[in-house]
Parts: C-alpha cells; sequence; structure tokens
C-alpha cells in the first residue's frame, strides 16, 4: 500500500503497467506539443510580447510623453489630452497613481510602437474590451508594436493593486476608421 | 536519550504512533483550523464586496481583507497543516519516534508569533499590501518580520521530518523504501526548502528597505524572486494533496499502487522542475526574453505537468484495481459506483482529484501558455484557477485527511456524522462555482484585486459587459455555499476534537497495517497481477479530450485580438 513500504524491496525492476506506460508516452508527446506550439506562435502567430524593454528613469519618460502630447495633441476630454499621432509613430502612455495618460486615438489598421511605464507604483495595463493585459513596472520601459483590428473607444483599466484609488485609475483609447480621408 | 518515548499502537491501523508527534500533529492541525476560519470569513467578505449588489466593504477594508484573507489561507493554514502531515508521513508512517521534538516546538511557537505579527500588522490596517506585498507598495516592517518568523519556523519543521527520516532509516524502523506517502511528502518537504529560502532571500531585504537600511528594491527582481516564495509554496501544496491522496485511497480502500516506479517518477520530477513555475507569473513583464518564458513556464517541456497527468491517473487507477479485486467487476464504472461515497475522506478526496485536474490544472497550463498568458494575466481569471487548485484541490484534500486523522490521532469518534458526510459535497460545489464564474469573469477582462468593477469615481470610466457582473454575483453566492461547507468542516473538525467521544484502546494485541481482510488481500497482490483498468482509461480519455479543446479554444481566442509583436 501506499502507506507501506513497497511489499517488492527491488521495486524499480517491476514491469510496468501497459495502460500506464501508454499514458505517460501520451502525456509526454503532449508536452512536446504544447512547448514546440510556443515557439511555433512565435514564427507565425501574429500576437507575441515583444521582448523589447529598457531601463528608464521617471522624468526620462514624463518627457518622452510630454513631448509627444505637445506634438500631436488634438483636443482634450475630462482634463486629458487627447493625442493622435501620426501611424508607425512611437506612442507613449504613462502608468501613475491613479492614472493612465495621455488619451490616445489610433487609426484602425495602422502600427504603432506603444511605449508603456510607471512612473510609480507597479500596475497593470489591461486593455477593454480587447482584453490584452500587460504588468507596467517603475523604471522600465516597455515597447510593443500594436496594430488595432477593431474601431471604437477603448478602456485601459488598472488591474495591479495600486493602493486605495486604484479601482478610479482608468484610462481611455480611441480607435478611428481612417480609410476615408 | 528518547529512544524509549512512549508510543501507542493504533487499534485500527496498527501504526505505532509516538507521544511527541502526536502532540505536534494535533498542535498544528488545530491551529491550522483556526486559520482556516479567520481566512475563510475574510474570503467571504471578499466575495460579498464584489458582488456589485452587496458591495459590502468600504475600499480601505476590502484590500485589508484581501491582505488577510491571503495570508491566512494561502499560507498560514496550509503550512501549518503540511507541518501536520509532515510529521505524520515521518513519524507515524514509519513508526519511529519524533527527531527532536523540542525543536519542532520551537518551530511551532515561531510560526505561531510569525502569524500573529502579521495578522496584527495588517488588522492595523498599514499593510494592506496584498499576499505578495509588491514593492514599491510598503507595509509595516512587522508585517514582512511575521512572514519571515513564519517561514523560519516552518523551515525548522521541515529540518525535524528530514531529521524523523534519518532516525527511522538508523533504528530500522521499516524495511525496504519507505513508503510512496512518505516519499511525496520528502518531495513537498524538499520544494519547501526551496522555497522559504527564496522567501528569505527576497523578504529579509524587503524588511531592511521598510525600517530604512536599503534604499531601493528594484520591482522587476521583487517579482521574479517573490514568486520563487510564492508559486513554490503552492508547489509544496500539490505534492503533499497528492501524497494525501494516495494516503487516503491506501487507508479507506487499501489500494495499492499500480506501480512505485511510475509514482514515484512522477514524484521525482516535481522536484527537479516545479519550481520553473514562478516564471507563470512573469509572462507579460518587461526586460524578460521569451526563451527564458518558454522554457520555465513550461517546466522546460511541461514535465512537471507530466508528472501531475501521472498521478491524475495512477491515483484513480489504483482506486479500480482495488475495487476490481474485491468483486466489483461490472461494467465500466461498478467499480466507481461502489466506492464509499459516504464517507467524507474518500468522497473528499475524490472531488479534490476531479476539480484539481479538470479545474485547476487544464486552466492553469492554458494561462501559463506565454502567448495565451495575455488575455488572462491579471484578470480575475487567476484567482479561478488557483482556487480550483489550492481550495478545491489542496484544502479539500487536507479536510478529507482530517476526517481519517480524527480517530487515528486525536482518538476521537466523529461528531455529527450526517453533517460530515455531506461537507465536501457542499465545500467541493461551492468552490467549483467560485472557480468557473471567475474564470468566466477573467475572460471578460474583470480585474482580480479591485474594489469595484463600476468605477464609480473614475474620471473615465469604462463598463463591463452585464455578464461579468452576473458572474462576480455568481461568484458571491459559490462563495457563500463554500462558506457553509467550511464552516460544517469546522463545526465537525472542532466538535469531535474538544467534545467528542472518546475512542477506547483494548488491550488487543497491535494489528498489521490494513488488518481488514478485504484491504489485505488488495493489498498482498504484486503487480504483476493488477487487474485492468478499462474505467480509468475512460475517465482518462475524457479528461485529456477537454484539455486538448479547451488548450486550442485559447489559441483561437489570443488569434482574436489585435497582433501585437
Amino acid at each position: 500500500m501506499s502507506v507501506t513500504p513497497p511489499t517488492n524491496r527491488i521495486w524499480w525492476n517491476e514491469r510496468v503497467p501497459k495502460s500506464e506506460l501508454i499514458w505517460v508516452i501520451v502525456a509526454f508527446v503532449w508536452g512536446l506539443i504544447m512547448f514546440f506550439m510556443m515557439i511555433y506562435w512565435h514564427a507565425y502567430g501574429e500576437q507575441n510580447l515583444s521582448n523589447e524593454a529598457y531601463k528608464i528613469t521617471a522624468e526620462q519618460f514624463t518627457e518622452k510623453t510630454e513631448a509627444m502630447v505637445e506634438k500631436y495633441q488634438v483636443r482634450e476630454e475630462s482634463g486629458y489630452p487627447v493625442v493622435h499621432p501620426p501611424p508607425g509613430e512611437d506612442v507613449y502612455m504613462i502608468a501613475r497613481l491613479w492614472q493612465w495618460w495621455p488619451i490616445l486615438e489610433l487609426e484602425k489598421g495602422q502600427s504603432y510602437r506603444l511605449h508603456l511605464s510607471s512612473l510609480d507604483w507597479m500596475h497593470g495595463f489591461s486593455l477593454q474590451p480587447i482584453n490584452i493585459n500587460l504588468q507596467i513596472h517603475p523604471d522600465y520601459e516597455m515597447v510593443l508594436t500594436v496594430t488595432p483590428t477593431t474601431t471604437g473607444e477603448f478602456g485601459v483599466v488598472c488591474n495591479e493593486y495600486c493602493g486605495i484609488g486604484h479601482h478610479t485609475m482608468l484610462g481611455r483609447i480611441y480607435v478611428v476608421d481612417n480609410e476615408g480621408k | 536519550m528518547a529512544t524509549n518515548e512512549q508510543y501507542r499502537t493504533c487499534q485500527t491501523t496498527g501504526l505505532r504512533v509516538y507521544q511527541s508527534a502526536e502532540n505536534l500533529i494535533k498542535a498544528n492541525a488545530v491551529v491550522a483550523v483556526v486559520f482556516l476560519l479567520v481566512g475563510g470569513l475574510f474570503g467571504i467578505m471578499v466575495a460579498l464586496t464584489r458582488w456589485k449588489a452587496i458591495h459590502l466593504l468600504p475600499a480601505d477594508w476590502f484590500y485589508l481583507a484581501l491582505t488577510a484573507h491571503g495570508i491566512n489561507l494561502l499560507v498560514v493554514w496550509i503550512i501549518f497543516f503540511e507541518m501536520a502531515v509532515l510529521y505524520f508521513a515521518s513519524s507515524v508512517l514509519l513508526g519511529c519516534r519524533l527527531a527532536t521534538p523540542k525543536m519542532a516546538w520551537a518551530g511551532f511557537a515561531l510560526m505561531l508569533i510569525g502569524a500573529a505579527i502579521t495578522n496584527v500588522a495588517v488588522l492595523m490596517g498599514n499593510s494592506s499590501v496584498m499576499f505578495t506585498s509588491y514593492v514599491p507598495l510598503k507595509a509595516d516592517p512587522s508585517f514582512y518580520a511575521g512572514v519571515i518568523l513564519f517561514a523560519v519556523g516552518a523551515l525548522i519543521g521541515t529540518f525535524v521530518f528530514f531529521g524523523t527520516l534519518v532516525i527511522a532509516k538508523q533504528e530500522k524502523t521499516y524495511e525496504g523504501s519507505v513508503p510512496l506517502v512518505t516519499f511525496g511528502a520528502t518531495v513537498a518537504a524538499i520544494i519547501a526548502v526551496f522555497t522559504i529560502a527564496s522567501g528569505a532571500i527576497i523578504l529579509i531585504p524587503t524588511f531592511l528597505w521598510s525600517i530604512g537600511y536599503v534604499s531601493h528594491i528594484d520591482t522587476l527582481m521583487y517579482r521574479t524572486i517573490w514568486w520563487a516564495f510564492g508559486h513554490s509554496s503552492q508547489q509544496i501544496n500539490v505534492a503533499a494533496h497528492i501524497s494525501i491522496w494516495y494516503l487516503i485511497s491506501a487507508v479507506v480502500l487499501g489500494a495499492k499502487p499500480l506501480s512505485e516506479k511510475v509514482s514515484r517518477g512522477a514524484f521525482l520530477l516535481y522536484v527537479l522542475f516545479l519550481q520553473l513555475a514562478s516564471a507563470h507569473h512573469l509572462l507579460v513583464d518587461p526586460g524578460i526574453s521569451s526563451e527564458w518564458k518558454i522554457f520555465n513556464t513550461s517546466y522546460a517541456i511541461y514535465l512537471a505537468v507530466l508528472g501531475s497527468m501521472v498521478h491524475g491517473m495512477t491515483v484513480p487507477g489504483q482506486i479500480e484495481a482495488a475495487q476490481r479485486k474485491k468483486g466489483y467487476t461490472n461494467g465500466l464504472f461498478e467499480w466507481l459506483r461502489k466506492c464509499p461515497w459516504g464517507n467524507p475522506a474518500f468522497s473528499g478526496m475524490f472531488i479534490s482529484l476531479i476539480l484539481f485536474g479538470f479545474l485547476g490544472g487544464i486552466s492553469g497550463v492554458v494561462m501559463g501558455v506565454e502567448q495565451i498568458n495575455l488575455i488572462i494575466h491579471n484578470t480575475i481569471y487567476v484567482p479561478g484557477h488557483f482556487h480550483a487548485t489550492v481550495v478545491a484541490g489542496t484544502t479539500l484534500a487536507f479536510m478529507a485527511v482530517t476526517y481519517l486523522l480524527i480517530p487515528l490521532i486525536f482518538q476521537k469518534e466523529i461528531m455529527f456524522p450526517g453533517m460530515a458526510k455531506l461537507q465536501p459535497y457542499v465545500f467541493g460545489l461551492g468552490v467549483a462555482g467560485i472557480s468557473v464564474f471567475m474564470m468566466g469573469a477573467g475572460t471578460l477582462g474583470v480585474p482580480r484585486r479591485h474594489w469595484d468593477i463600476s468605477q464609480a469615481d473614475a474620471v473615465l470610466p469604462y463598463d463591463f459587459p452585464g455578464a461579468a457582473n452576473l458572474m462576480m454575483g455568481l461568484n458571491g453566492m459559490s462563495a457563500l455555499l463554500a462558506g457553509v461547507g467550511g464552516a460544517m468542516f469546522i463545526a465537525v473538525a472542532v466538535g469531535s476534537i474538544f467534545f467528542g467521544k472518546k475512542i477506547v484502546d483494548s488491550a488487543e494485541a497491535p494489528t498489521a497495517v490494513a488488518a481488514d481482510e478485504n484491504a489485505a488481500v488488495v493489498a498482498k497482490h504484486g503487480d504483476e497481477e493488477h487487474p485492468a483498468i478499462p474505467g480509468t482509461i475512460v475517465l482518462v480519455v475524457v479528461f485529456f479530450t477537454s484539455f486538448v479543446l479547451y488548450y486550442f479554444v485559447n489559441w483561437k481566442y489570443l488569434a482574436e485580438v489585435w497582433p501585437l509583436r
């Protein structure tokens, strides 16, 4: 029994029942398939998080973001600047207690290099209802290339606990259709 | 020398129970249950706050309650109970005196003091930093100090376990290899040493930072090392509760492993690969390469998952083999129908096995895929997953084994047997609901650790779909049901231990393990004589099909989100 020493002292020479042996092989092969699936997706899939990241200070990141806002602000909403950078441009979003700043306006089908960093604590970038989730650290700048494929208004929820105002930390991204222009 | 220490021989099992081990098992188990009660109450408050229609607590109390819930259940209840399991698996199963019982008591005292200090820090309200205490969120220094003391105490207990193994070997209290359950407990203890070392490496500097001796702690380093503690501590649970599955099926049904080699090999894979899983938490963090993520998140090439999939077959397989030996050979599932479903030790164990495999196991592997994590990270899907593993899996298995410990160690009859009989079903159903509804809400984007997803006072509000609120409401109801199940367990356990009828040892000669005639027949057969296990094969095929389907469905979901590179 499992609560007594094995009856057969040389238990490691016992024959393994066939049903178990088959299951071990199936499970091992399934593990290989799942392992190579991740590598396959890097080659052929469209949703892969970039490995690009830099060490950065809060001041440097604020500076870059403010420069972008100054250059490409198109209007203001609820005290937030709305920024519409040209396609292919580097866009920045600051995470801080308790804001995602500024509001971005992107064009459907275009790619942008999105830079994300926190000025204070850790935050969670959660784009809704698309449901893309990223961990945002202070002192690290994450850079990814994103291509919005749906238009509308999207919420950026914070999903890493960041203190008492955590639930009020929301941002916004608009995606507009610009094919008519 | 304490070699002449008093022991008694358990009448039902023939196990030799030493006084020192017995007292320590009792103390650790009782304290564990007290913290289960405390943590459970906080858990119900958390669930009722996230149920929009009730929204019980204000924000500051919500985060306090969530921190207390996490610390008391993920750490304190489980580790105290695991100490009892370790002492049982070494001293009782090997029929050996416990090594250095005084040190074991010192460890117990440190754990208790540590747990109390951390709880006080949390209740004071300035340490609502969650179970993870991510820097630069700062808790009261006593918060970290309490966790560190607790960990040191647990480490001492772990070494008492290792010491007992050495004594048993030296004093030849058993022949051949240690029993499979002791082997599994050893695996848990080895993982515990790794876990606690990682915890010390990160929490000691964090403590020094909180009192101003260290100026800065890098957040990415913190998360990387902290999860080697946080995730690995849950791997101790996996090894411990799987050992308990083997223990219960052996004691209740006389089941014998289909193959010692395969079951032990599966445990060995845990020692070698389980700890890599701390990478599961870092899949969408900056500054870590995809190569690192893929290798670690898959435990090399899913070798620890292989271990769990093997146990998922061998545990029901050995039950089927034992039942068929007893003559329940009709059709595919007579063996399963004729299992002792009215015995809460058995039903609890089997429900734990099913929920851990189907809900916890499958969801865990899927969310641990490097890319799929993008659509799951930090949503409430994550607590949905780990409530299936840690609550339905570990906690329910611990409850189930308590129904065996009460007569064996506490020598008390089970009080309220009718309630005990129902308890695993009520608790299991409640926890299954919690897991499923949180996972459902998570796929709709609902964040974890969030006081109010309707964001009443946000400048730029976002409306979650109505279904998300429905899921969170159903989660609240399931939490109440699980709470009822938990209360039933505590009533039975506390009632039996303190007010139960004493089981009197008669003067009969000590009997061998599994004196029960049927069980003995089952136990003695060699591996070659194992009957075929067609019923288990059907169960495994159903499991594997669900696994493969769910895995690829999530790739499909991922393929629908905005392209990223």
